[in-house]
């Protein structure tokens, strides 16, 4: 236990070196590098370049921005890329960020989106998509139960998850409308308990 | 070039419904560029939007292409695409980066305030409906027959039961598509 306190108290020293250290242009590098080699999901990469590379964040910090990150709209990749620029270098740091982490894909999808359009009528192409937008479902089916299992703190959220995939796919009730009705209800369903409060205090 | 005001637009108000990841867009996204505006089929969506899976960095950055292709088709001009491009990236980046950035600074006040919790626990069942909504809608394209069927089931049980970089499995898809495609019927 006390070597881990050491290292605690070590790791902060160096996250405070590390951040006085860094530039506007180490911010965009950093992202960049991250926006070109992150395949196959972004959290991993972050955690990599942003806490085990640069100590820009120790680990405890890092998990705090995720968790406001996944609980704003916009991507994860986007909205860690503002919240780190902007508390090392504010809102230059925060531009810094978002545009290195979206340059490489936007560039690489610019690239194949024309691609595409013009030969993306050959049977080559076509067989293949279709091998890929199928394992993509399946990807995108595997994120939505993973991340069910680790966001869903009460039975009683299954049902919100249900009437809002009926909301959406069979009411047609439209994404907004759907995240204030149901949000609403599920919000006040969680809403703040005393034994709650004092099992977070603790 | 007069595509690029409804562009800003549309993916300003997508921006928006991104609760709990892009996907949760997906279907507004669909209905806008689809059947709206036009400035792709349903099945080109679906392509590129898996295609993405593969680039690195945010996983929505296909949206380049409705830009590119909706002023290149209306203008004529590959230039002006990519401006078009461009506009859809700010457009559908802007708005969630200024609310990261005002929430970021003022997170340590909320963190005392006590629906805050409630938010984050009432938000997430509506976040994973919304995924589930639009990875649904997607699948509805994706998934037509045996052999998609078949991809997207192998895929869906190796990432629940192994931990594997989902790219791989991506590429395994394509494989597996374009054999079945060559296999004589």
């Amino acid at each position: 236990m006390s070597e881990t306190a050491i290292s605690h108290a070590d790791e902060r020293a160096l996250v405070a070196a590390a951040r006085a250290k860094a530039t506007v242009f180490d911010i965009f590098w950093q992202f960049l590098v991250i926006g070109a080699t992150s395949f196959g999901g972004v959290v991993p990469y972050l955690r990599e370049g942003l806490v085990t590379k640069n100590h820009w964040v120790d680990d405890k910090e890092f998990v705090e921005l995720l968790s406001i990150s996944q609980s704003l709209p916009g991507l994860n990749a986007t909205n860690m890329a503002i919240l780190l620029g902007d508390r090392l270098k504010g809102w230059m740091g925060a531009v810094a960020g978002i545009v290195g982490v979206c340059l490489p894909g936007g560039l690489l999808m610019l690239c194949v989106g024309m691609f595409y359009r013009v030969h993306g009528d050959h049977s080559f192409i076509t067989f293949m998509l279709k091998g890929v937008a199928a394992a993509a479902a399946g990807l995108l089916l595997a994120t939505v139960i993973q991340l069910g299992k680790k966001s869903l703190s009460h039975r009683f959220d299954l049902f919100f998850v249900l009437i809002t995939v009926l909301a959406v796919n069979r009411l047609h009730l439209g994404v907004p409308k759907t995240l204030v009705i149901v949000g609403l209800m599920a919000i006040f369903f969680h809403y703040p308990r005393k034994s709650e409060k004092e099992s977070v205090k603790q | 070039m007069n595509q690029i005001p409804i562009l800003l637009r549309v993916f300003a108000y997508l921006s928006i419904l991104t609760v709990g990841g892009g996907m949760a867009a997906f279907p507004e996204m669909e209905h806008l560029s689809v059947t709206v505006h036009q400035w792709m089929t349903s099945s080109q969506l679906v392509h590129m939007y898996s295609v993405g899976q593969l680039a690195p960095g945010p996983n929505m950055m296909m949206i380049v292409s409705i830009g590119d292709w909706a002023v290149w088709e209306s203008s004529g001009s590959m230039a002006l695409g990519i401006l078009g491009g461009l506009v859809v990236i700010a457009a559908f980046f802007g708005p969630t980066a200024l609310l990261a950035l005002v929430v970021g600074r003022a997170w340590n006040k909320l963190e005392k305030w006590p629906w805050r919790k409630s938010i984050q626990l009432g938000l997430a069942p509506v976040s994973v409906g919304l995924l589930l909504a639009g990875t649904l809608s997607m699948a509805r394209t994706a998934v037509t027959g045996w052999t998609t069927g078949g991809i997207a089931l192998f895929v869906l049980l190796t990432m629940l039961w192994r931990k594997i970089n989902p790219a791989l499995l991506v590429l395994t898809g394509a494989i597996v598509g374009l054999i079945v495609g060559y296999l004589p019927k």
